[in-house]
Parts: structure tokens; sequence; C-alpha cells
């Protein structure tokens, strides 16, 4: 099945959502100054696309977030939870205040730096050790299948992760067992803790791996809502029942994108950010506001 | 009430794997939901391999990849599915252990995660060997640990699991075991231990198929004039602690067998109760010591660790009489 991957997408859909990025990567940086600790590397590389797919691309009603037909989103970088966290706040399923009052405080937490799915609604897996996602969405696609089911699995994998042997095991079930109705999104944004994924175990050719396992595959910039919306558009309805090659997405992504001190350093990976690191930060991210 | 066991060890071997093949297949045709999962191990001429055949549409073959086929059993789970999920067992518990904690225990999902081969049953030498995985599971939150003494206890258990919302872990051997019980219809619930025989002398406590070494040990010392109580500890989580201290109030001295290393596992959980009781009394754990296992036949193998029945029943004389 070959992907229609150029499309006319709508520009001013791309400059809402682009709009919507910058303000979820504020109240990001925020949100993590106020709780000490985040993964700001990682997270502010996935944001546009997991704004794409909340506000626009993913069957999802925030009023209902157990709602039987929504599509189902499995974040493999659990590390990275305080994404969806912040945009499942501005989708008005919790308030900032109530999500610091209850982030990883002894007696009242319910939202951890890896998330839980029985503390936190719209989490549909608790994850944080690397590698398992995609086994649990390739799970997923199954059990729609086995009920007819016309919702879609996503499933966003670090590319450092990708060095995790589990995934190939599921990279190679979900292309055997051909799931039409999952989609696998790579934030390659190139870096893992201490380094280049390059310098440290090279994950490349990546896109040729996975078509190897029985994968379209279809790679943008994802740091581009143009680019992001053209791919998420492409995508065919998650027919359950018909067989055909899963699509892996491989969004090559900026770590720390929109703030220019974090933007490639992996010492970003991981931590807190100081007040005056925070105002600084939030500058940055108005200056990277688009102009079409 | 004293439950009917069978002495007859030799004429009644069954397969707990072919045994809830067929509940399986019961259970799709009253009507009741739930999906299976296999790795590389269901030959078809089994009845697990029958249901695959029968009802291909619930089943997954993942294939010969044990931490895959947990992750996807989990995943199966949350779009709303019961799973059971049959694994060759020297491959579960530490190939899939992330996978056991994470997906299946962190996730608190309804997975029935059935090992095969327990212990040294598969007679493959000790890569084919499972026997520190009590020992894991016991330490894992969330998680039921059964271990069916037979066939038809197995297949119990699996129809029990039905009303169970979280994940379980179910712990049979090779397939060609004897049955301890002569009828089905003795009471069973899931954290609840079964005295099958009274004694006043000893508590002899087993899981699975150490259940049946245990009565026959039973039946050896009472040729002594030692009468041995005799415990089917068929969930191992949660842990049944009110019959170990019946047991030790009743007879004074304990004897745990298991087809298991004894770090850890029965042996260790009814240590870990009397001790913290308080209680003074005989103990002993019967298990595969710290080494890994000689190479052998599984008959020979227990037999040389002193686990079969004569190997017991020597051990508690020397120790206590």
């Amino acid at each position: 099945m070959m992907y229609n991957y150029n499309l006319n997408v709508d520009m001013e859909l791309v400059q809402q959502l682009e709009c919507k990025a910058v303000e979820i990567r504020k109240m990001l940086c925020s949100f993590i100054y106020e709780i000490g600790m985040g993964h700001l590397g990682g997270e502010l590389s996935v944001t546009d696309m997991a704004v794409a797919l909340y506000y626009k691309y993913m069957t999802y009603d925030p009023k209902n977030p157990n709602w039987e037909k929504r599509d189902r989103l499995i974040l493999s970088k659990g590390h990275c939870g305080e994404t969806l966290y912040t945009i499942f706040s501005d989708l008005g399923m919790y308030t900032m205040e109530y999500m610091i009052e209850h982030f990883e405080t002894l007696k009242t937490a319910k939202f951890g730096m890896h998330p839980n799915r029985k503390y936190v609604e719209g989490i549909e897996a608790s994850t944080g050790s690397l590698g398992h996602g995609l086994s649990l969405a390739t799970g997923l696609a199954l059990g729609a299948r086995m009920s007819k089911a016309p919702w879609r699995t996503f499933c966003i994998i670090g590319d450092g992760e990708i060095q995790e042997g589990s995934n190939w095991e599921a990279f190679m079930a979900a292309g055997h067992y051909k799931l039409g109705n999952l989609v696998a999104i790579v934030d390659k944004n190139g870096l893992q803790m201490s380094g280049s994924t390059k310098d440290t175990i090279d994950v490349d050719p990546l896109g040729d791996k996975i078509k190897a396992f029985g994968w379209d595959v279809i790679e943008i910039q994802g740091n581009d809502m143009y680019e992001v919306c053209n791919a998420l558009q492409s995508l065919l309805p998650a027919d359950p029942i018909t067989r055909r090659r899963p699509i892996c997405i491989i969004s090559n992504t900026t770590k720390g994108q929109g703030v220019d001190f974090m933007e490639n350093n992996c010492a970003w990976h991981g931590g807190g950010i100081a007040k005056a690191q925070l105002d600084e930060a939030l500058v940055s991210i108005e200056n990277c506001r688009k102009v079409r | 009430m004293a439950v009917e066991t069978t002495f007859d060890f030799n004429q009644m071997l069954s397969s707990a794997r072919e045994a809830y093949g067929v509940e399986l297949m019961k259970m799709v045709d009253e009507g009741l939901d739930f999906a299976f999962t296999c790795s590389d191990n269901v030959a078809s001429s089994t009845s697990t391999g029958k249901f695959m055949r029968k009802y291909p549409e619930r089943c997954v073959n993942v294939g010969i990849a044990e931490a895959n086929q947990v992750g996807i059993s989990a995943g199966l789970a949350l779009s709303g599915k019961i799973v059971f999920s049959q694994v060759f067992g020297p491959f579960l518990p530490l190939r899939a252990a992330d996978q056991i904690h994470t997906d299946i225990a962190y996730n608190d999902v309804p997975v029935r995660l059935i090992g095969t081969h327990s212990g040294v049953t598969s007679g493959g030498g000790p890569t084919h060997n499972v026997i520190a995985d009590l020992s894991f599971y016991r330490a894992v939150p969330n998680l039921t640990i059964v271990v069916p003494a037979d066939a038809n206890q197995c297949a119990r258990v699996v129809r029990e699991s039905m009303k169970y919302p979280g994940p379980m872990i179910i712990r049979i051997a090779r397939g060609a075991e004897p049955d301890v019980y002569k009828n089905n219809d003795y009471e069973f619930t899931i954290g609840k231990a079964i005295t099958i025989k009274e004694g006043k002398d000893l508590t002899l406590i087993g899981t699975g198929n150490s259940v049946h070494w245990s009565l026959m040990a039973a039946k050896e010392l009472q040729e002594k004039g030692i009468t041995a109580r005799v415990i089917d500890m068929h969930t191992i989580k949660p842990f049944d602690t009110e019959a170990v201290l019946q047991a030790v109030k009743a007879t004074g001295c304990v004897v745990t067998v298991e087809d298991q290393s004894i770090n850890g596992g029965l042996g260790g959980a009814v240590a870990e109760v009397i001790a913290e009781a308080g209680i003074l009394c005989k103990f002993k754990r019967i298990g595969l010591p710290d080494e890994f296992s000689v190479i052998g036949d599984p008959d020979e193998i227990y037999k040389y660790y002193g686990l079969d029945g004569h190997g017991i029943a020597e051990t508690v004389t020397k120790l206590f009489f």
C-alpha cells in the first residue's frame, strides 16, 4: 500500500496547531519548574506530534477519556509523560494546580515522572521501563481486531529506546500480523541520556530496518507542523479486519526543540529548571512562533 | 471434611495443559469471552492446539519471543480482554521478568500466564529448568500465584480465574503428573490451602507436583507409625498463613516440599510465617538445593535430591524421629 503523502493540508489548521504547540511548550516548562523534575529535552521534541494527535488526528474526547471508541496512545518513552499531562490539563481534564499538588507527593501522588494508568485518566498504560510500549500497542491493535473495533493504536517510541531488543520482537510480530490499525511514531531526536544515538549504538538506517520488518515508513521533520499534519492526514482508516502493513512515522526532531539553550544538548535529558532559566525558555519559545 | 485423594499414582497420569485446553473450549462454548496467546510450544495434537484451530480469531501465536508475548498479552488485556497466555515455562519468569513486573503486574491487567514445565520436569538440563520463578513472583506486587496440584485442579483454576480482576501466574508441570484428587467435587478457593490428609506428628506442605510426593511420603511414614498432615498449598500468593499456623500448633513440626530452589519459594514463605509468629517448631525445607541441577531424567533428579516420597520420608525420619 502506498501512501499519498503530499496532501492538501489546511494551512489554517497547521497554524492553529503551531500556536497550540507554542502554548503547550510554555505550560510544560512552567510545570517542570513547579514540580522540579522532568525530561524536558524529549518532552519538547515530541510536543508537536503529541499536539497534532490530541487536538486533531486522534479520535478522542477529553470529557470521556475512557470512551470505548477512542484511539489509544501508548507513550513508550514514559519518561516524557509531562507532555501528555500538560496537554490533558489544557484539554480541561486536570487543572495545573491539581497536577502540581498531586505530583510525586507521598500522600497525594497521582502524577509521576513515569505515568501510571491507574492514577491518571487518559494514560492508557503505565510505562517507564523502555522497550515495552510497542508490544503493548501490538496487543491493543490485535485486541481491536479481535473485537472488530475501528479505533487505532498509536505508540510513541524514543530513538534511543529503539536499542532495546524487545522493540524488534514487536516490530516483527506487528509486521507479521499486518496490523494496519497500528501506527508507531519514533521521536528521533538523535540524542539519548549521555550522548548521540549515533555514537552510542547507531539505530540507522532506521527506516530501512523497519521496512524490512514488514512496515510502511513515512519519514518527516517532526518539529514542522505542516509535515506532521501531512503524515497523520495520510493515514488510511483504522479498519481492524483488513490486513495491511503497519505504519511507522519516523519523526526527525530536535531534543529540547523551541528552547535555544536546550536544543541538541543531552544535558537537558532530565532534571529541573531554575526560575531564570524558565524565564529565558519562555522567551525563546515565543521567539520560535512561526509567522506564516 | 476429609478430601479423598488417590494413592495409586502409577495408573493415573494426567496433563494440566490438556485439562485446561479442554476447559477453555468449554468456556468458549458457554459464551465466556477471552483471548489466548502462546509461544511456539503448543503442539497441534494437544487440546490447546485444537482450541487454537477451532477458535483462531481469539488466538495469537507470538513465536519464540517471551518478552513480546507477555507485552502483547498485556496490550490485549488493556483492550478489554481477559487473556490466557501459555508460555514454555523455562523462558517465562526470567526472559520476560520486566514485562511480568511492569506490563502485567504494575498495569494490573487480567492476564493469566500459564508457565509450563515447572521445576526440573522438562528434563532438559539447567537451561530448561525453572527453579527461581516462585522466588521472583513472590516479590512482585499484584500477582496471584497458583500452582495446581493436578490436572483437574488446573482446569478449576483456569475457570475460577475468570472472576479475578488482576494478573495471575499459573505454574504447571510437564504434563504427565499423577492425579492427587480422586474426585473433582472438593471445595476449592484460590488463596485457601487444602488439608488433604490429617496427621498429628508433622505437617508436610507441598505445592504443585510436590503435593503427591508429600502424600507418598506420608504413606511411607505411616508404615513407621508416624502420621503426617498433608497440605496442598496451591496458592503461593495470597498466602494462607492461617493454614500454616494451625499446622504448627497441631503438629509442632513442618516440612515444606517444592520443585523449586529452596531459596525464597514455598519453604521461604512458610518459614517467614512461622518466624514472624514467634513460634518455636521443628522445620525443614525440602527442594532443589542452591546449585544448578544435575542433568538426567526428571524422576531420577527428584530421587537424587530426595524430593520423591521415599526421599522425603527418609529426611523427615532422620531429622525428627
